[in-house]
């Protein structure tokens, strides 16, 4: 049996791992937009109830792999990374006591910063765009937040306390 | 992480970082195509014996067709090589071609690239063609040991010279980030194309080999108020669909690659058609 904090860290290993696989499942060309940020939604799923376990310098060479992963510019993910989470780690207090439907609500905003960073790394490298699909990922990310706070929190009590 | 992406985006000092990296993302592109390897393998396996037998049956009819025009091709080309003896032109290549298979899409929906099971190993190499059985899918832009990347010619950054295969009209055909369509640039207003053109790869940017398929012209808008036509056309290839790509060897890079050596003898002769022969006759 492994120490609790050990376990701990493998939770967040394991999840971040889940979350990097989803990120580059395959799917239809034309349903690419509705990809809930998974990588984005475990950070701040760490940084709001277990503020100390994932550093910036985690999250910055997190983010790097997954540009490397997803074949975008470095820096892209990981500018989005750190800026949502310099956000959180100044709100968790306050977010923590917020119902559940409340937080996604939240999360639709955070998301949707880090969708406006990656657009203008997007946009210097060729690649602009027009409209608000980029809001998409934001929206099914909101979604998603129940679902990813119910398996992390599941997780975490079973195996960490 | 500013200076980082300024830098990244700006020079091509990272370039090196990143295919030494390559690798590493190689395993979540296997990982992810793991159900669709499982859906094969099930259809593979979990067949019955009556829907082999007529699966097996259309396949027999499709040859005969196939050979039928195969037997028109042998003196197509013959005639061709005359011609072409009679003009003093060079003769056409034929390129070598080896089959790979898709085993990623890429995540950012922005960006239309691939990821295919093939890599320097295999003797890919940066700036190689990509074909499907319909046309012309794209250029290698990134290689990996056992896998490479795959820019798409629909997508923003990508641009191909093409030429209208009824009268050699040269134009260049632009991706527009959409699956569907790419549109031509700077096609003068008295320019002889029409709706149901179709574009051929002209080899003139001496990336792409000459003579295959690129796109059908859908649509040709003639504003008098503007300097230039607006032209949209279908890509041929299924950019969307087709798991099974060919990379063009032309024949001099394949002599000159040491990878392509170790390539299994039987692999590497099974693929190896002469596409390029085939285009000639078959560009309708």
């Amino acid at each position: 049996m492994l120490s609790p904090q050990l376990n701990l860290y493998f939770i967040v290993a394991l999840s971040f791992l889940v979350a990097l696989v989803l990120s580059v499942y395959p799917l239809p060309m034309d349903m690419r937009w509705w990809r809930p940020e998974f990588v984005l939604v475990v950070a701040i799923y760490w940084i709001f109830f277990m503020p100390l376990t994932v550093s910036f310098t985690l999250l910055c060479a997190l983010g790097l792999f997954q540009d490397l992963l997803e074949g975008v510019p470095f820096g892209q993910h990981s500018l989005g990374l750190v800026i949502v989470a310099y956000i959180c780690i100044l709100s968790y207090q306050r977010v923590r006591n917020f119902s559940i439907w409340r937080q996604s609500g939240w999360i639709f905003v955070l998301v949707g910063i880090a969708q406006l960073t990656d657009n203008w790394v997007q946009g210097m490298a060729g690649r602009p765009l027009s409209g608000v699909q980029f809001l998409y990922p934001a929206l099914t990310s909101a979604l998603l937040w129940p679902a990813c706070y119910w398996w992390l929190n599941g997780m975490t009590h079973r195996y960490h306390h | 992480m500013v200076v980082l992406v300024v830098v990244g985006l700006y020079t091509d000092r990272l370039e090196p970082l990143r295919e030494k990296l390559a690798q590493a993302v190689t395993p979540f592109y296997q990982i992810t195509d793991v159900p669709s390897r499982v859906n094969d393998w099930r259809k593979d396996t979990f067949v019955s014996h009556a829907d082999l037998k007529l699966e097996n049956e259309a396949l027999k009819t499709e040859l005969l067709i196939h050979q039928r025009k195969l037997q028109q091709l042998a003196s197509l080309a013959a005639e061709n090589v005359r011609l072409r003896q009679l003009l003093n032109a060079s003769q056409m290549l034929q390129d070598t071609v080896l089959i790979a298979e898709l085993i990623g899409v890429s995540p950012n929906p922005l960006s239309h690239k691939v990821i295919i099971n093939r890599g320097s190993k295999d003797g890919a190499f940066k700036g190689q063609p990509v074909l499907d059985a319909f046309g012309l899918m794209g250029q290698v832009i990134e290689v990996g040991e056992t896998s490479s990347t795959v820019l798409l010619i629909s997508d923003s950054t990508h641009a191909i010279p093409v030429q209208v295969n009824r009268n050699g009209v040269r134009a260049i055909a632009e991706g527009t980030g959409d699956l569907n369509s790419l549109s031509l640039r700077h096609v003068s207003a008295n320019t002889d194309i029409r709706a149901g053109d179709l574009l051929v790869s002209s080899g003139l940017g001496e990336r792409f080999p000459t003579g295959y398929p690129v796109a059908e012209v859908l649509q040709v808008v003639r504003d008098p108020g503007k300097a230039f036509l607006t032209v949209i056309a279908q890509p041929m290839a299924r950019l969307d669909r087709s798991r099974h790509l060919l990379l063009v060897f032309e024949n001099r890079d394949r002599a000159s690659v040491p990878g392509a050596l170790s390539v299994p003898a039987a692999e590497a002769a099974s693929p190896t058609t002469s596409a390029a022969a085939s285009s000639v006759s078959g560009g309708r």
